[in-house]
């Protein structure tokens, strides 16, 4: 190649750059550029802050003395005062009436009223996250009709006020007096019923709950399939690998990873969003505190028993929704970081477990 | 990297007693044509892939020679002409002048003849290597999953990876993810195989370790057509080279014509270019003054 007669000409510019290299002899020209100890002698200093004269015991003496951070521990301590004061605030002020919590919080009708929330819950997030996937396969559909309909159903059902739909479909007896299944034009029915016998409390409520979010999880559940890469779609066609495998086996399953944090946020959203059932009288935990309440007057209490329950739902559902997300991670990372419980097992085993987990931790974050 | 030493030749050895009775498959395309939008990528395409040979493709980006490929297996379904696998028109029935739509599910079956390798490998991230290889066999042809599982150990072994059918893609290094993926492609017993540049997105020293295992499937007689720009590696293993350029074949033929006394001036002016040390040409080894290692390059280095 021509690089060697390029060289050649570009090789007496270096030296006219550096005063001291060009007093060195011609010989040196080829290391021109290369350390100037080469060209003064081996023994001279490399610099103040040379460490090419420290041994290796030198090295191992070395420690570090971590940085100091003021800022830190000043917002600590503010941070706790501002917990402290918030905690005695509760355990003092003698309106909160803790008696009257600890009576209440495991009566009967307070136990039956959060299985009903969470029973509502359940059927109402089935039928919700169910209809959404439906939903969201059916907007990433080629044919347009199809996509359509999903997307004109999430349009009403996100336009809509919830109190307004759970009120519509408690009140669809007043609109449709029967609700009848049969062949149209003829005598045949198979089904026929007065529609205000059919929608109880419960079922208004789950398909108020349930169809509003549908509407919501359809979009989240887009979100996720999109964000997808779109070879592992084109590969599994390539396999031949049928329409529904290529979706519920390949693409949901990398999709949960992105669905998984907003999916938790709505469930625990609906667990609270229950509670607006509340006008039509359907006896869950909120409408239970009320009954109570309107009776005994011990409105606050009453309201810091439902609030305790509801935060040890959304407690317990946090905790699922940690350990569900990292089963999605598995082959997302390369190494899995190691659970709080581990982690924690690993520190009480000793110095020598803490310090390999916390190098685990680093390695699996880099 | 894991301690699986690459199969240099192993493989290539041990595919033709692994890989039973290969059936390649006879590919012809005829008058094939296909736009996106204004764009024509492909301009009246005729080839033909005879059973049990080796056909690289050769030309610039944007020559339609991946869009070609994927017109094989009907991931680009073409505008116009035919495409058949063993006389069996791809993507329609036909019946006399009449191209009958075939079913989704139809299509997917003719797709199990064909198996197609990624450039950017497209594992199922999901998946240990062992599931990649099975998902297909197990759901597509209904394979029992005790035999789906045997025949895809034999295939890690056969690319090399029989010690890490439980590591997920993310696990293991560029080139071991896309000796899977062909294990993956095979496990199919496709009668023909597509690689789209299947090297393209590797370090240049895992690309051997890919090209061997293609090279053992080259001799184990399966049919294979390969998009590549590994210059050297289609004068060795290709019965045929096709150069594209601009939707067209420019010129086709064997290696010792096409790479070594190309007739066209647009194939003499590629082939310069890629062997010019672009990175598309890691088998100019860095030898002579040049070299890196050579010290006169020093000052060189610090400009």
């Amino acid at each position: 190649m021509a690089l060697p007669s390029a060289l050649e000409t570009q090789r007496p510019a270096a030296p006219g750059a550096r005063a001291d290299a060009a007093c060195a002899p011609p010989s040196a020209a080829v290391d021109a550029a290369a350390p100037a100890t080469d060209a003064t002698g081996a023994a001279a200093p490399v610099g103040p802050g040379s460490i090419s004269t420290l041994s290796d015991e030198d090295l191992s003496r070395l420690r570090v003395v971590p940085a100091r951070h003021p800022g830190r521990v000043v917002l600590a301590v503010v941070v706790t005062l501002l917990v402290a004061l918030v905690a005695w605030s509760f355990a003092t002020n003698p309106r909160w009436e803790w008696g009257v919590v600890a009576q209440w919080f495991f009566a009967e009708s307070i136990i039956r009223g959060l299985l009903e929330t969470l029973h509502l819950t359940a059927l109402a997030g089935a039928v919700g996250f169910g209809l959404g996937l439906v939903l969201a396969l059916m907007r990433l559909s080629p044919s347009s009709l199809v996509s359509g309909v999903a997307w004109t159903f999430s349009w009403v059902f996100r336009s809509t006020p919830m109190l307004v739909q759970l009120l519509l479909w408690y009140n669809l007896g007043y609109l449709y007096e029967r609700f009848t299944l049969g062949i149209p034009l003829t005598d045949v029915t198979f089904f026929d019923a007065r529609t205000s016998d059919l929608m109880t409390p419960m079922l208004a409520a789950v398909l108020g709950l349930g169809l509003h979010q549908a509407a919501y999880a359809a979009e989240l559940i887009r979100g996720g399939i999109l964000s997808v890469d779109q070879g592992q779609l084109e590969a599994a066609s390539a396999l031949g690998l049928p329409a529904r495998d290529r979706s519920l086996r390949i693409v949901l399953p990398q999709a949960m990873r992105a669905i998984l944090p907003s999916a938790f946020n709505e469930v625990i959203g609906l667990v609270k969003g229950t509670s607006i059932v509340y006008v039509l009288a359907h006896a869950e935990l909120f409408f239970t505190v009320q009954l109570i309440y309107g009776r005994t007057q011990q409105v606050l209490p009453m309201l810091l028993v439902a609030t305790l329950w509801y935060v040890v739902i959304t407690s317990l559902l946090s905790i699922g929704q940690y350990y569900i997300e990292r089963h999605y991670a598995k082959g997302a990372l390369r190494t899995l970081p190691p659970t709080p419980l581990q982690r924690l097992r690993a520190g009480l085993r000793g110095r020598g477990a803490r310090s390999t987990t916390a190098s685990a931790r680093e390695g699996a974050s880099a | 990297m894991s301690t699986a030493t690459p199969p240099a030749t192993a493989p290539a050895a041990t595919s033709s007693t692994t890989h039973a009775a290969p059936r390649g498959g006879l590919v012809e395309i005829r008058g094939v044509r296909k736009s996106f939008g204004d764009l024509e990528v492909l301009r009246g395409i005729d080839l033909t892939v005879r059973p049990g040979e080796v056909t690289a493709i050769l030309g610039p980006s944007g020559s339609g020679k991946s869009t070609l490929l994927r017109t094989i297996n009907h991931l680009e379904p073409v505008d116009s002409g035919l495409i058949t696998l063993d006389g069996e028109v791809i993507g329609y029935r036909r019946q006399g002048d009449l191209l009958h739509e075939l079913s989704e599910k139809e299509v997917l079956r003719q797709r199990t003849r064909i198996g197609m390798v990624f450039q950017s490998f497209n594992l199922f991230a999901h998946r240990t290597a062992l599931a990649n290889i099975t998902e297909a066999p197990r759901r597509a042809l209904g394979v029992p999953k005790a035999q789906a599982e045997a025949r895809a150990r034999e295939l890690l072994a056969l690319v090399g990876l029989e010690d890490r059918a439980g590591a997920y893609p993310r696990q293991l290094s560029g080139g071991q993810q896309q000796r899977v993926a062909i294990a993956r492609a095979l496990a199919l017993d496709p009668s023909v195989l597509l690689f789209d540049e299947p090297t393209s997105a590797l370090d240049p020293e895992l690309v051997e370790e890919v090209l061997a295992v293609i090279r053992g499937l080259a001799s184990a007689g399966t049919t294979l057509v390969i998009v590549t720009h590994e210059i050297s590696f289609a004068r060795d293993v290709a019965d045929t080279v096709v150069f594209m350029d601009h939707g067209r074949i420019v010129e086709q033929g064997p290696p010792s014509q096409v790479i070594d006394a190309p007739a066209h001036e647009r194939t003499r002016s590629f082939l310069q270019h890629v062997r010019s040390g672009g990175p598309e040409a890691p088998d100019a080894a860095p030898v002579g003054p040049d070299s890196p290692t050579s010290p006169s390059a020093a000052p060189e280095d610090h400009r």
